[in-house]
């Protein structure tokens, strides 16, 4: 297969965004994992990540701010067959979106959900994430943001995910290595990446989270549940990349009735005594 | 035609009481009207059931009642003034009503004596069934469809009971609907989908639409389509438009309320031309209104929703048998123009049962948008009518895109103002093309009318047996369009007929007169007189006729 299989276009993004590192590992992961591009749909909603679908080539769905998750569980669920990607951004995804990344856990559909961590909202120009650090300072936020910023990764575990990552788009060999374990990953896989915003976020730049980022190792214990959610409270000076929590539950379609069995949904063929029946039962 | 209340307070049985003694109406021959009155509750207050039967077909309910099934005093209060002449009121001995008309009868102490107080309510049936004059012999089967074995025997017994303490007081009457179905809105709508190829519904619970849901979820493993329930309506509808993208039939449902949550989803149906059906089974608002009452005030705005323009039809339902077509027809014309189709319901519809010729699966066709392409893939390809080559994604070679932002042929994002002209316009080229399918109201009463009545969905039953009897009364004076397909409006009927129209009369359930506006506004066309119900409570055909009455005397 060749190595251009996913192309990339031209993109809008400025000079030095986290998003070129992320474009580019994708690329790579997906290359890697010898698929086919037309077997590939990408999901975003609206924001710079979410452009991330127009810059390669695959299947792409740039639907509503927010709203990537509800689309991309769905076309799962229509056909099995397809390699489903969610790669949206912080405010897409934790603000917006909240509501249906909590309870997408719960369902585990088998798709992967990379997160485009920059801690600010860049296509709006500069409004504090529902991740932002207290105190960072914007043309809203004019004097230091004061909610506490949410702990994605935290939130993931305690809500049930099966598979919950941290990579950087800085960290290259690293994100490339978690994509391919969470494209693999039977379930909901999710990887909150940390990237620069050179355009609107001056405080969590490439330089602060290079100084603080660290690899964990094999002697960190990936399915140790409670040790996870203390992993991912350590966030600060030392912020640890890589799996925190790993586990292998049943997915969606293992799970529901009419999927377990039977193929992919959009291929099977309706019985007319079926409905038949239900007619007759009317009478 | 007879006319029977069951009435009392949530919890009392008054739903199985109304589903079982339909059943044995109909397949005594009878055509069955039953609608239902409630309350937003689960136990106490007031609902009642009314039960219209007769030997010709019934399009609407009626106040005027010739027996009345009362599990309570309130009841009685309630609607004793509706009892006909020789009405009886049928209540349990324990009740305090000393009205004239009660037939006051053992019924829980029979039960007990039976073994089981619950079977109060079917010795009740069976007292029912002998007043009318009915063969008990049609109690066994029925009973056996409704209860679990092992209370078939006790049930059956009840009824008995019931039976053999009265005498017959109306004549049974001959009618040929032992073989028809009787069913609801709600289940025709869903019917209508499954015959249509649907496999994907999600939806959030809201009154009066879940009944949708909850039938298609009881047979979703034998008809093989996943019913999902959603965290949220956006949910709802977002779900159901990513697994239309993928290539599955979806479709989702809702109330006006969860509907407004669904709003900026329509838009992104629009623009990515990605086919979507929205159920909006409507109900009084403004917001939480009268959850489980009736209205038809989501006209107007199920036309206009969303940000922007783009094309879209509404469809609304005018009869169970139209519920089922219908529903079957939105599937089939979304996914050929690409296009979000509103289908509107109500409550009204949505929860009455209605005596329907059993569908007939044969003649329908699905048709499926496939498409092969030879060269490269644009999908969305700048086109005569407006519609693309759709592809589903994984299914073919070529990369499919769809994107919310205004895009090029290929589906990138463009902000040139050429590209957008383009685009708007073929997607608008869309409507033109749709107006080659709308189909014309449905044209009720004599040629030679001179006051035209105006109407759509639901208020088709009522308005066609008003009608009936103003005609019957005043000589063939009095004619109907109802209107099925709202938007796009089809005109060739309604110009056709208004120009030989004295007066023309809007009656809706609605306090604005949402389709006089709308009909004015495309056509010109003005109502005269508008005959507007919104309390929440179905108009009847009786109801139509006394308004009307009421006018032409001042």
């Amino acid at each position: 297969m060749s190595t251009n299989a996913f192309s990339t276009y031209e993109t809008a993004w400025c000079p030095g965004c986290g998003n070129f590192g992320i474009l580019d590992c994708l690329k790579t992961a997906l290359e890697e994992l010898d698929l086919n591009p037309s077997d590939v749909l990408m999901v975003a909603g609206i924001g710079q990540a979410a452009k991330i679908p127009q810059y390669i080539s695959t299947n792409s769905f740039c639907g509503l701010h927010g709203r990537a998750l509800p689309a991309a569980v769905a076309a799962k669920i229509a056909n099995e067959k397809l390699t489903v990607i969610v790669s949206t951004g912080d405010g897409d995804t934790y603000g917006e979106g909240g509501n249906h990344f909590l309870h997408n856990i719960r369902r585990n559909v088998n798709i992967t959900h990379f997160v485009h961590d920059n801690q600010v909202y860049g296509l709006t120009k500069g409004q504090a994430s529902p991740t932002s650090d207290e105190g960072l300072v914007t043309d809203v936020q004019t004097t230091g943001n004061i909610n506490t910023p949410l702990n994605p990764v935290l939130l993931a575990i305690a809500a049930g995910a099966g598979f919950v990552a941290r990579s950087f788009s800085g960290d290259k060999d690293q994100l490339v290595a978690t994509m391919k374990q969470a494209i693999a990953h039977e379930g909901y896989s999710f990887v909150d990446i940390l990237q620069p915003c050179v355009s609107f976020n001056k405080v969590n730049t490439f330089s602060y989270y290079s100084q603080r980022v660290y690899h964990l190792d094999d002697s960190y214990n990936v399915t140790d549940k409670a040790a996870s959610m203390q992993k991912a409270m350590e966030y600060g000076d030392r912020i640890p990349l890589g799996v925190i929590y790993r586990e292998s539950k049943p997915t969606f379609h293992q799970k529901n009735a009419v999927l377990k069995s039977g193929g992919p949904l959009l291929d099977r063929i309706n019985e007319p005594e079926v409905l038949q029946k239900l007619i007759s039962s009317f009478i | 035609m007879y006319n029977l209340l069951i009435g009392g307070a949530a919890g009392q049985g008054i739903d199985t009481m109304a589903a079982i003694l339909e059943k044995l109406l109909k397949r005594s021959g009878y055509f069955v009207l039953t609608t239902r009155d409630f309350m937003s509750r689960v136990r106490g207050g007031h609902n009642f059931s009314l039960i219209r039967f007769g030997t010709d077909a019934i399009t609407s309910h009626s106040s005027k009642l010739d027996g009345m099934i009362a599990l309570n005093d309130e009841t009685i209060a309630l609607h004793q003034s509706a009892l006909k002449t020789n009405g009886f009121i049928l209540c349990d001995s324990g009740l305090k009503t000393a009205h004239p008309s009660a037939i006051k009868i053992d019924m829980d102490i029979m039960a007990k004596t039976l073994g089981n107080s619950r079977v109060s309510g079917n010795i009740g049936l069976g007292v029912v069934l002998k007043l009318f004059g009915e063969e008990i012999t049609l109690v066994a089967e029925v009973v056996k469809s409704f209860f679990k074995e092992e209370l078939v025997d006790i049930n059956i017994q009840a009824v008995t009971a019931g039976y053999n303490s009265v005498e017959t007081r109306f004549p049974h009457l001959n009618g040929h609907f032992g073989g028809y179905m009787t069913i609801s809105g709600s289940s025709a709508i869903a019917l209508g989908a499954m015959a249509a190829g649907l496999k994907f519904y999600s939806a959030y619970p809201m009154s009066p639409s879940t009944s949708i849901m909850e039938y298609l979820a009881l047979h979703s493993e034998k008809a093989g389509l996943v019913v999902e329930q959603a965290e949220d309506e956006i949910a709802a509808v977002n779900m159901a438009i990513g697994a239309s993208f993928a290539g599955a039939r979806a479709m989702t449902g809702t109330s006006g309320g969860g509907f407004s949550l669904m709003v900026e989803a329509l838009g992104l149906s629009g623009m990515a031309e990605i086919p979507l059906v929205v159920v909006d089974a409507q109900r009084p608002g403004p917001v939480t209104g009268f959850p489980t009452r009736t209205e038809q005030s989501d006209l107007k705005f199920v036309i206009s929703a969303s940000q922007g323009e783009f094309p879209r039809m509404v469809i609304a339902l005018r009869n169970q048998e139209d519920a089922f077509h219908q529903t079957f027809r939105a599937l089939n014309l979304a996914e050929k123009y690409q296009i979000p189709v509103i289908i509107l319901s109500d409550q009204y519809l949505g929860d009455a049962t209605a005596t329907v010729k059993p569908f007939e699966l044969s003649g329908l066709k699905t048709e499926r948008a496939d498409e092969a392409i030879d060269g490269g893939y644009l999908r969305y390809r700048l086109t005569e009518d407006g519609i693309s080559p759709r592809l589903i994604p994984g299914k073919t070679k070529h990369l499919v895109s769809a994107d919310s932002d205004e895009h090029d042929e290929q589906g990138w994002i463009t902000e040139s103002a050429a590209v957008r002209v383009a685009m708007m316009d073929k997607r608008m080229r869309k409507l033109k093309a749709l107006e080659s399918v709308l189909q014309e109201p449905e044209f009720i009463g004599p040629e030679d009318f001179k006051v035209l009545i105006l109407g759509w969905g639901s208020t088709w039953g009522p308005i066609t047996e008003a009608i009936k009897l103003l005609n019957a009364k005043h000589g063939n004076l009095y004619a109907a369009l109802v209107f099925g397909d709202v938007y796009p409006l089809p005109k060739r009927l309604l110009i056709e007929k208004a120009v030989s129209a004295y007066d023309i009369i809007n009656v809706e359930q609605n306090a604005t007169g949402q389709l006089a506006l709308l009909i004015r506004e495309q056509t010109g066309i003005q109502c005269t007189v508008s005959i507007l119900k919104y309390d929440g409570r179905q108009i009847t055909g009786e109801e139509i006729v006394d308004r009307i009455e009421e006018g032409i005397r001042k």
